[in-house]
């Protein structure tokens, strides 16, 4: 059978297939080719594993994993399946382990992935077990090689993937520090079940055009304009972005009054305004910087608002957010309850975040019967580079440059 | 006296306002200096205080009901609340502390009900000029997952 291969109009980044959003073998070859590829995942936050033997198992896009912390105090990282059937080995969210035993048939394995052990590997009584040319250390569960960036676990099933630092490249590396460069801790965790395929969900992350547009809270309170300072960063290789911005009280701004955008109302005003209180801890005078690793982490700082994300895909047309919301460790209780209200922001009932947890489904549902047709990412040019405006689609196009270099299928 | 059926009376009344889109009514169930939050088991057992809504004033909830009539968009949705019986661990007449099982049916403007949320109010009500109010309610959800987004309030 001949695989199925996706029209794109012309060369450029600008043109984007629905299909992309609907194709099954796409899918699966995402798995392949992007998550189980040359890419780096978050995994976790090197904080959720303070000791030795913490664990926590998650995803490398469908690919179910541990990541666990030994005593060397290196942190690893396998697949979550039994070399002997294929069950899971580990059944929990998280805990603590010396070893691991799949329930199954009870064969263990090191914090490090080795298959250790085979019950009743030598038979019992004499009678059955396994043939005496088995050699546990040809079998186990794939290991992946790890790379630790400010407390950031990402892992990877591919060897040649390049080191952290230049996979990230200096800029998103430099935003990450800015926010990540001392010791944090978790302040609670949820998941969002999207209704949409995961690129949909990056692109909206990725995508400063939207953000005053269809996030009224934001706009009414002056959190995040387009005509206010800052700008759109986008790596060499187009997949990760940083978008930021900076409120400038001084400027009046009448761009969307002007407009006539529905975004804009007098009328609205907050009774407790304690929710959008902040304090200042950054000193480049960034309120806003919203930043995106390949293929799926977005690390968010907003005002004193922080929080990790975690995008897997589940299907076509399912995808899994997963928020872990963070404060410093050495925050006091007064900045703790500043963040702990700022979050009302973000998440699945966040006030400048509920719309993005629905609009990837009004896509979803928009193109069914399209799949011949595309989308239309022009805004701003046809060039994935960084700029100092944000009416710009650049750091989507971006996302598709790398997309399209993954699936080998360069523009 | 602050009794069971008191708080079932009050808590029936709670779900009424919610699933009959009176929202403008529901933060009056509160005292002006209330707690509201909306989190989940796990949270819960690991003691991390995020909610996925966190209110320390009635007027974050006015607020909230305000974001959700003027600035957010989000698809036509009502919700059916199915309270069990307050399991109450104390009651007087300054107040109570109870815990109440919920379960919490959504209805799209597409015509279709899921099970959107079930899981337990932790409760402190307080009795200000005789009338039954929430001093605080804690939503801790049994599923950590939320479906879409999560507008109207629990």
């Amino acid at each position: 059978m001949n695989e199925h291969v996706i029209q794109w109009a012309g060369p450029g980044l600008t043109r984007v297939p629905f299909e992309v959003y609907t194709d099954g073998p796409t899918l699966q070859q995402e798995q392949e080719r992007i998550f189980r590829g040359a890419t780096w995942n978050y995994l976790c936050l090197d904080a959720e594993l303070p000791a030795s033997g913490s664990y926590r198992t998650t995803f490398v896009g469908d690919t179910p994993v541990v990541v666990v912390k030994d005593d060397d105090g290196e942190v690893y990282a396998f697949e979550n399946r039994c070399a002997h059937r294929g069950a899971l080995i580990a059944l929990e969210k998280s805990g603590r382990a010396d070893s691991f035993q799949c329930v199954y048939h009870a064969w263990s394995y090191n914090r490090q992935g080795d298959l250790t052990g085979v019950a009743f590997e030598k038979g019992v009584k004499g009678q059955g077990g396994m043939p005496t040319s088995f050699c546990k250390e040809e079998h186990g569960p794939r290991k992946l090689r790890i790379a630790t960036f400010c407390g950031l676990v990402f892992g990877s099933f591919d060897d040649d993937v390049p080191p952290i630092e230049d996979y990230l490249g200096d800029e998103i590396c430099q935003r990450i520090e800015r926010v990540l460069g001392r010791p944090v801790e978790v302040i609670g965790r949820f998941t969002q079940a999207l209704p949409n395929n995961w690129k949909l969900y990056v692109e909206n992350v990725k995508d400063s055009y939207h953000a005053s547009l269809l996030h009224l809270f934001f706009t009414t309170f002056e959190l995040n304009r387009l005509s206010q300072k800052g700008g759109v960063i986008v790596d060499e290789s187009g997949g990760h972005h940083v978008s930021y911005s900076m409120i400038d009280k001084t400027t009046a701004d009448a761009s969307y009054k002007d407009q006539g955008l529905r975004s804009h109302t007098d009328r609205y005003r907050l009774k407790d305004t304690t929710v959008l209180e902040g304090f200042p801890e950054f000193d480049d005078g960034v309120t806003l910087q919203i930043l995106s690793v390949f293929p799926g982490f977005v690390l968010q700082q907003i005002q004193n608002c922080l929080a990790v994300r975690q995008v897997l895909p589940k299907g076509q047309d399912r995808t899994e957010l997963n928020w872990t919301y963070i404060g410093y460790a050495d925050d006091t209780p007064a900045q703790r309850t500043v963040r702990l209200k700022q979050l009302n922001l973000v998440g699945p009932a966040g006030f400048i975040s509920m719309e993005d947890g629905a609009v990837g489904g009004f896509v979803q549902r928009g193109i069914a019967g399209a799949h011949d047709h595309q989308a239309i990412i022009e805004m701003g040019g046809d060039t994935a580079s960084s700029s100092e405006g944000r009416a710009t689609e650049a750091s989507v196009r971006g996302f598709w440059k790398a997309w399209r270099q993954h699936m080998g299928d360069a523009a | 006296m602050t009794d069971l059926l008191s708080l079932c009376a009050f808590n029936a009344a709670y779900a009424h306002v919610i699933d009959s889109d009176a929202l403008e009514q529901w933060p009056a169930f509160f005292t002006e200096d209330c707690r509201y939050r909306i989190t989940n088991v796990e949270n819960e057992r690991e003691g991390l205080p995020a909610g996925v809504v966190y209110a320390d004033s009635r007027a974050m909830l006015e607020d909230r009901i305000a974001a959700l009539r003027e600035a957010n968009i989000y698809e036509r949705q009502r919700y059916r609340h199915i309270l069990g019986v307050p399991r109450v661990e104390r009651a007087d007449a300054d107040g109570a502390v109870a815990s109440t099982p919920f379960m919490v049916a959504r209805i799209m403007a597409t015509g279709e009900t899921m099970l959107f949320a079930s899981g337990e109010y932790h409760d402190r009500f307080t009795v200000l000029d005789g009338c039954l109010l929430l001093a605080e309610r804690v939503a801790v959800c049994d599923s950590t997952v939320t479906d879409t987004l999560l507008a109207l309030p629990l």
